[in-house]
């Protein structure tokens, strides 16, 4: 009896102190958030001076798959169970539920005067205020191929980009393929499983989308023209299947491919540099080289990933003090430089990028370099609300195409009909 | 057994506090008898199973009936626009069923013919394999506990773990492709050809569940007295005489379960497979309900009345298949 | 043929081996092979490194690249046997390797470099068991909190799932009112219908409820299993109703009847709905994967699905972690499998 009494007040005395703790407990906001590489850790970092120098709040970061964030993330945030900020790419589909910044920040004219004003605008609908400030891109992207530059000089090829300004996507396709022969490389070519990834080949085959009325049209000579392309690479397995074929529903990487020195040219973005770096180390030379250029000019495709702050939230004054603190140059400039992204901040002037890595110095170079050459095409189909109900129904369509399930024209039809839907089913509600 | 010596105060501990607990519910619940009666109390028993079953069952059921008239986007069903027959319509605008290009939801029909071809595949193959393995597992062997046992293990690994597992052994440079190599064939890519990875969904969908199936009917087997056997012997019948008029007739009730647990099974087949290809190659493996969780949850416009229409044909057809083999059955039974 | 046949109808009783015996005897050893042969398998890869992992053909036992500390290099070094070209074999280290062609050095005179084509050397291995997959795995999977979610989840779930399964087939199997009928089609017909078809309005459901990132919203919804409900009537149906109709007699209430009659005589198939349960609640993923963001709730299977999706590529520790998660039912089944299978045999489908 006498234990069980000791027992009752220690619990008691348990309760007791965390109730009492729970008064003066800092406020708790959360992110979600996903990996590409490291830069999870870095924003960690970040986020730890930040909690050092304000104890009132504290920020916890759930990592999740980048699936998470693409299905189950928006459903969360539209039955108002979200978190209080999020790293996400599909910033359309939050559109509606963001917590507008501006009332809440210091000084929010830096904000304004920090990114591109098309930018900042693509997480705004009609209905919002024109100058709400929802987020800020913490990341810029740029599509834009990679080559393994070792299985070029074993191969005794030259580099069809050291010579020459404007190289076709055939030129590098041949290119690729005739160095994989000679260094009996498994494959020539390869392109992520993404609509992403193939507009901005696309583009410069000549694709154009957009219609002045605001329609889409998939079936223009340059579409098709990447789309064959694609198949081609397919049809005489110079790619491995794996990526396009395997994967199911989802976006799949060809990265493995790549590191693993199986392929001698991989397109892809800017956000691989990281990865480049850390997993395929000294084992050969790789390089990025600008986009291949074709009838529509040469483009990638613009991304980037925005961080934003949703509405619900019950602490939109913290969130703020938060995303201040993220958005600020120091912080920005920090993060940008350890990740080594490239930055969608106009204002981080000169950038000492931390790596040893002459590679990846050389490839910010040019991915860079590629930010000027993008088409307007291709910021419109990025920023302009229709990035996902384009992109998915190109990227499952054309892989119906590669194995067989649909012809061509079968496929161009089906997209069309798929995006028409989309954006109906959309704007019906 | 030594086990039992230790576990004996803990045995007489648990006992005596489950009496308490009787004697306190007793006297809890007795005055609710008095005024229910004992005829009302069945309301009581049933009525906790039964709230948790209409609140996360059955509502959300009646919930995506609804859904199934509405279009839109919006989440939630009061922002969405009633559309009637809209989505079903859409379902089944199609010049040829068996040529899901022809059809206005391809998609959907394809997965309707996949989800066709892998329920008759794999029940049938699922039913054989448990019926031979029971009755193996029937005569008189040593160590029959433990291979008993073998066969049971599969089920209990998670959809999950079992996509994983086989995803390692096929892959290219898995070691099943080793195997070939070393035997003089060609490596192939088991989830990147069609037929191969619809026959690789079968397999491990047998795999994973034979067991259970193994173990319904290998009671039924046990059931079976052997006086029976030994009449059909006297008789003069032959082993196949006597399997075709004794084990099987006697067995119909268990293979009766089986057939219809493994059929609705196999129409609901969704996390194995999409954990193990994704669907894929192309749609090759894209069954009615991945379909539905696409169309629904997965994809970036999430069109949730398709979705729900697409869930109750599903339903719809399921419904009619268990009817029409609760009523062979029965004639069976009566025969 | 003969044999065949009489392997169709054999039943237990004879002492010598027959050919038929020999065939059910190889039959079951393939069978024991291929059921665990993929799991062993698992468990072998779990243990190598990322190199031997993509080594084809693979090896069954995990093997590692001997390594050496050179002297003027930071990382340890891969060693090899290199061949060179006058025929000697000496022992190299590889400071890197570029295109087909190594440099190496001899660890005890590491000032030189040596130059060979990478088809003359073979890496110096021995057998080992790399248990860095599951200390990096671990470490970076949150695997502990994961594991306590999935413990909590199981059991209380489970209870719950006995406790008013157990009431409810007690009502169903024993009780005459009106609407018994409806209750019980309404039960099994859910059964047609999959959870993942009614992904959306279940979430609306928790999301109303408040359960929405709580572990009660995965352990509550799924206590009211059509199958446990099913299976105990079936089984309390065989129970004599006498034996209740004297307990009333003596005076005994209804929840005495069912606390001290009706549930010590359904041991056996509470023990298999137990069974059920706990294997249902551990591999649960779908429900808990749209209940639960927070990743300090994960339970396993959603942390190890979430894991999967973004290290699509990190075989090493995804082996690792799930040879954990599956590692607990494994032992769980180890102990009990007499009484799991048996118990099914005898009470699951009467």
């Amino acid at each position: 009896m006498k234990k069980l009494l000791t027992l009752v007040t220690l619990l008691a005395l348990i309760v007791l102190a965390t109730s009492v703790a729970a008064q003066d407990a800092p406020v708790e906001l959360r992110i979600t958030w996903y990996d590409d590489g490291s830069e999870g850790a870095v924003l960690r970092d970040l986020l730890d001076r930040f909690e050092a120098e304000n104890p009132d709040i504290k920020v916890i970061v759930d990592t999740v798959a980048y699936q998470s964030i693409l299905e189950q993330l928006p459903l969360q945030v539209e039955a108002g169970e979200g978190p209080d900020m999020a790293r996400v790419t599909n910033f359309d589909a939050y559109k509606g539920f963001y917590l507008d910044l501006r009332p809440h920040v210091a000084d929010a004219a830096y904000w304004d005067a920090s990114f591109a004003p098309s930018v900042l605008a693509a997480l705004r609908t009609a209905d919002d205020p024109a100058d709400a400030l929802f987020g800020f891109p913490n990341q810029f992207t740029v599509t834009g191929p990679y080559i393994n530059r070792t299985l070029f000089e074993q191969a005794g090829v030259e580099v069809p980009s050291d010579t020459m300004d404007a190289v076709t996507w055939e030129e590098w396709t041949a290119a690729a393929q005739a160095v994989a022969e000679a260094t009996e490389t498994q494959y020539a070519i390869a392109m992520d499983r993404s609509g992403h990834r193939f507009a901005g080949p696309a583009f410069s085959q000549g694709a154009m989308l957009f219609n002045d009325d605001g329609s889409i049209t998939i079936d223009t000579p340059g579409f098709r023209s990447m789309a064959d392309l694609l198949v081609r690479w397919h049809q005489e397995s110079l790619t491995p299947a794996d990526v396009w074929v395997g994967a199911g529903g989802t976006y799949s990487p060809g990265l493995p491919f790549f590191v693993n020195g199986q392929l001698v040219m991989y397109m892809s973005g800017s956000w691989q540099i990281g990865a480049l770096v850390r997993d395929v180390g000294d084992a050969f030379d790789w390089q990025a080289v600008p986009n291949p250029t074709g009838p529509g000019g040469s483009t990638g495709m613009p991304g980037g990933t925005m961080m934003v702050a949703f509405a619900e939230t019950e602490h939109p004054a913290e969130v703020a003090r938060v995303m201040d603190y993220l958005v600020q140059v120091d912080t920005l400039k920090e993060f940008t430089e350890r990740t080594l992204f490239i930055p969608a901040h106009l204002g981080l002037g000169e950038l000492n990028f931390q790596t040893d890595s002459a590679a990846a110095q050389a490839a910010l170079v040019t991915f860079a370099n590629e930010v000027p050459k993008l088409s307007e095409q291709a910021y419109q189909l990025q920023f302009g609300g229709q990035a996902f109900a384009i992109n998915n129904p190109i990227r499952d369509r054309l892989t119906q195409v590669i194995t067989g399930e649909l012809t061509m024209d079968d496929a161009v039809a089906r997209i069309q009909q798929d995006v028409d839907d989309a954006l109906a089913a959309a704007a019906s509600s | 057994m030594a086990i039992k010596r230790i576990l004996s105060p803990f045995n007489w501990l648990l006992s005596t506090v489950y009496h308490l607990i009787i004697d306190l519910v007793d006297l809890l619940m007795r005055p609710l008898q008095n005024i229910l009666g004992v005829r009302g109390m069945a309301y009581v028993f049933i009525l906790p199973n039964l709230l948790v079953f209409g609140i996360f069952i059955l509502f959300p059921m009646l919930l995506n009936f609804y859904y199934a008239f509405t279009g839109g986007t919006e989440l939630f069903p009061e922002n969405r626009p009633f559309v009637g027959m809209d989505n079903l319509n859409q379902l089944f605008t199609c010049e040829d069923f068996l040529s899901p290009n022809s059809c206005r939801e391809d998609l959907f029909w394809r997965a309707v013919l996949n989800t066709g071809g892998y329920v008759i595949s794999q029940v049938a193959l699922l039913v054989f394999m448990a019926l031979i393995t029971a009755l193996s597992l029937n005569r008189n062997i040593r160590g029959r506990g433990f291979f008993r046992s073998v066969f049971f293990y599969p089920v209990l690994l998670s959809p999950v773990v079992v996509a994983l597992i086989w995803r390692w052994i096929l892959l290219q440079d898995g070691v099943l492709n080793a195997i070939l190599v070393s035997l003089g064939g060609e490596r192939i890519s088991f989830l990147l050809n069609a037929q191969w990875a619809q026959f690789w969904v079968i397999i491990i969908s047998v795999w994973a569940q034979m067991g259970f199936f193994t173990l319904i009917l290998l009671a039924g087997l046990q059931a079976i007295p052997t006086e029976f056997y030994e009449a059909a012997g006297i008789d003069g019948a032959t082993a196949w005489q006597s399997f075709w008029n004794v084990t099987l007739p006697l067995l119909m009730p268990n293979l009766f379960v089986v057939l219809v647990l493994s059929l609705i099974r196999a129409v609901q087949v969704f996390d194995q497979v999409f954990n193990f290809t994704g669907g894929g190659p192309g749609t090759a493996t894209t069954y009615m309900v991945q379909y539905v969780y696409t169309t629904g949850f997965a994809n970036q416009t999430k069109e949730y009345g398709l979705a729900a229409a697409a869930s109750l044909v599903m339903a719809a057809f399921l419904l009619i298949l268990t009817v029409i083999q609760l009523r062979l059955g029965r004639r069976g039974e009566i025969s | 043929m003969r044999t065949v046949l009489t392997f169709l109808t054999n039943t237990r009783g004879k002492k010598r081996l027959s050919l038929s015996d020999w065939l059910t005897y190889g039959y079951l050893l393939l069978g024991t092979f291929l059921m665990f042969g993929p799991v062993i398998w698992l468990v072998m890869s779990s243990f190598k490194t990322q190199a031997e992992l993509i080594r084809f053909p693979p090896r069954l036992m995990p093997y590692r690249q001997e390594v050496a500390t050179v002297a003027g290099y930071d990382e340890p070094l891969a060693l090899y046997d290199v061949t060179l070209e006058d025929g000697t074999i000496r022992h190299l280290a590889q400071v890197r390797r570029v295109g087909i062609e190594a440099q190496m050095v001899d660890p005890a005179a590491p000032e030189e470099i040596i130059r060979v084509n990478i088809n003359q050397r073979t890496p110096v291995e021995t057998i080992y068991f790399s248990l860095e997959n599951y200390t990096l795995g671990t470490e970076r999977f949150n695997f502990w909190v994961y594991l306590g979610n999935s413990v909590v989840v199981t059991v209380a779930a489970t209870a719950l799932t006995l406790l008013i399964n157990s009431m409810a087939a007690f009502a169903l199997s024993k009780y005459q009112f009106p609407g018994r009928d409806a209750v019980l089609v309404t039960t099994i017909g859910t059964l047609l219908v999959p959870l993942s078809v009614i992904l959306i309005p279940v979430f609306l459901v928790l999301q109303g409820m408040g359960m929405l990132n709580n572990l009660s919203g995965v352990i509550i919804p799924a206590a009211a299993t059509p199958t446990g409900v099913f299976l105990l009537r079936q089984y309390m149906l065989t129970i004599p109703d006498e034996l209740l109709e004297s307990a009333r007699i003596d005076g005994a209430s209804e929840w005495r009847i069912y606390l001290q009659i009706i549930l010590p005589l359904a041991r056996p198939a509470l023990a298999v709905l137990t069974i059920f349960s706990v294997m249902w609640r551990w591999n649960d993923f779908l429900w808990p994967k749209i209940v639960l963001s927070k990743s300090e709730l994960f339970t396993l299977q959603v942390g190890l699905a979430s894991f999967g999706g973004e290290l699509q590529v990190q075989w090493d520790l995804l082996l690792a972690m799930t040879v954990l998660t599956l590692l607990p039912i494994t032992f769980i089944f180890a102990f009990l499998q007499r009484y799991i299978t048996s118990g099914i045999a005898t009470t699951g489908m009467k």
